[in-house]
């Protein structure tokens, strides 16, 4: 019979050790999914479906997402700018800003709302209704089937979207610039163009890839484990978007470190 | 044949299989009977090898089956068919190809041919040929439970597994369901396995009967023996009495 001790120090450690349990079955998921990844069969229809809802579909919020925030980007940095009689520098701030840091981010944290509850709620209903154990029994195995194609889709779409959100981030900026603050349309474009770089866009795309698995994870992890009926689908729904949001912000903050990290 | 020696299964603290012994002789008909939480469901889980026993062995035609490679197991599963107790149909996916997912993943099998055999298997259960454009969603209990019927059918196994089959419908569906169970099996001349708590449904679709307690098998015999098996536990639950020696897991495992 285990003894629950209600001392401080002893519900400290029973989360220190539940949480590194919990990290431990993440990583064990992980690499047993990425493994099947390279174990045939791959369900390329089903892949090709997950690619259409999650790319297709999430378009809407994540252009509307980029749209305002690169308009409101272009205004505070030209008011902020205006205090030094630097406006000019609009065109490349909302650049740099939208590539490197709020396209990716801000398109991987909406399609994480929109895309990890729907996976975990699709899968974690699939569980409670034995739907995973009958694929078992009809000789599919659930990585395979439910999985590899979801983290497929992902890791292929995101980096279009953000491709998509950066294009629409950078035109909401030129926007405000141009008809609101009354920045040259010309010089808007060539300063836009001379300031971005190609690591820009690659480190940009290389993060919307790494979000984009962390996406899937997080939704087929929760919802492939989840318990007890409606209550622990509602739970692995939430758990699923709190998680991709955390993993998201924490795996962003890392490859900027990485590719940013040693320029002046 | 299906043999399990002493197979054992905790989920953390609480003991759920305590050294289960059970033999399916081939083209046999065994019904499983015992409470809520007693390890009836685990225990199939377990020769399906969905959950994995702690200890013990589990042989299905005298291969060992704990601890198969994925690709080993695949083989060993197309030997089985299984209808889940909630019929468990991927609403996903429209009724026939609910039918015939196993032709189709499991075998391989072209589209328009699984098809042919899953509107044949969905006519063998009772149902028309336009049910199998309808989605899972749209269909009764009873609809369900025939096309996982169908669906646990279509691959013509050699061994098939029943999950509580008539729980949650009313007791004319149920004898429709057991009859449709009997017919199947015999044209097939499958091994079957079923858990239930249904005495009806024990009686009408077994040759044999084994009752779980605790996670053992507390007694075996023929199914016309169990009413004079002289086992108090059986007796009490056959004829549903409260009180007895047999106390009720009020918690699940």
């Amino acid at each position: 019979m285990e003894v629950r001790v209600n001392n401080p120090l002893a519900i400290i450690g029973r989360i220190f050790l539940s949480s590194l349990a919990e990290v431990g079955r993440l990583s064990q998921f992980a690499s047993i999914a990425l493994i099947h990844i390279f174990r045939p069969p791959i369900y390329w229809r089903l892949a090709l479906q997950q690619m259409w809802l999650i790319g297709y579909n999430s378009l809407p919020v994540v252009g509307l997402t980029a749209l305002f925030t690169g308009a409101a980007l272009a205004q505070q940095i030209f008011v902020g700018g205006s205090r030094f009689n630097a406006e000019s520098v609009v065109p490349g701030v909302v650049v740099i800003a939208i590539v490197r840091e709020l396209g990716p981010v801000l398109g991987g944290l909406m399609v994480a709302g929109r895309v990890s509850s729907a996976m975990a709620a699709e899968l974690g209903t699939m569980r409670v209704t034995e739907q995973i154990d009958a694929l078992t029994t009809l000789s599919t195995d659930p990585i395979n089937y439910l999985i590899v194609p979801r983290l497929i889709a992902a890791v292929i779409t995101l980096p279009f979207l953000v491709l998509v959100a950066n294009v629409i981030g950078v035109l909401g900026g030129f926007m405000i610039g141009t008809e609101r603050l009354g920045l040259n349309a010309g010089t808007y474009l060539q300063v836009t163009a001379d300031f971005l770089e190609r690591a820009d866009v690659v480190s940009s795309l290389v993060k919307a890839a790494v979000f984009g698995f962390i996406i899937a994870l997080m939704g087929s992890y929760h919802g492939y484990n989840s318990r007890g009926g409606a209550q622990g689908v509602g739970k692995a729904t939430t758990n699923a978007v709190v998680s991709a949001f955390i993993m998201i912000l924490l795996a962003n903050l890392i490859i900027t470190v990485i590719v940013f990290g040693n320029q002046l | 044949m299906i043999e399990m020696h002493e197979v054992t299964k905790a989920f953390g603290p609480k003991q759920v299989l305590n050294g289960i012994n059970l033999t399916i002789k081939k083209g046999q008909s065994l019904v499983v009977i015992g409470g809520s939480g007693s390890g009836k469901s685990v225990t199939l889980k377990c020769i399906l090898g969905i959950v994995h026993p702690d200890s013990g062995s589990i042989k299905v035609d005298g291969q060992e089956v704990t601890g198969l490679s994925a690709r080993e197991r695949k083989k060993v599963l197309s030997k089985f068919g299984m209808l889940f107790q909630s019929a468990a149909l991927f609403d996903s996916l429209p009724v026939w190809q609910n039918v015939a997912f196993g032709l189709i993943q499991g075998k391989g099998m072209k589209k328009a041919e699984a098809k042919e055999i899953a509107i044949e298997k969905l006519r063998r259960v009772g149902l028309t040929p336009d049910v199998g454009d309808l989605s899972p969603a749209e269909l009764s209990g009873g609809m369900q439970k025939r096309v996982g019927l169908a669906r646990a059918i279509a691959t013509e196994p050699e061994i098939i597994f029943f999950d509580e089959p008539t729980t949650g419908l009313d007791p004319i569906m149920a004898d429709v369901i057991n009859d449709l169970i009997v017919e199947c099996v015999t044209d097939l001349g499958a091994t079957t396995l079923s858990i239930t708590h249904d005495m009806a449904s024990a009686r009408k679709i077994a040759d044999r009967i084994t009752m779980i307690y605790e996670g053992r098998m507390i007694w075996e015999g023929d199914k016309k023996e169990i009413d004079v098996s002289g086992n108090d536990y059986v007796d009490q639950f056959i004829h549903g009495r409260a009180h007895g020696p047999i106390q009720m897991q009020l918690l699940k495992p």
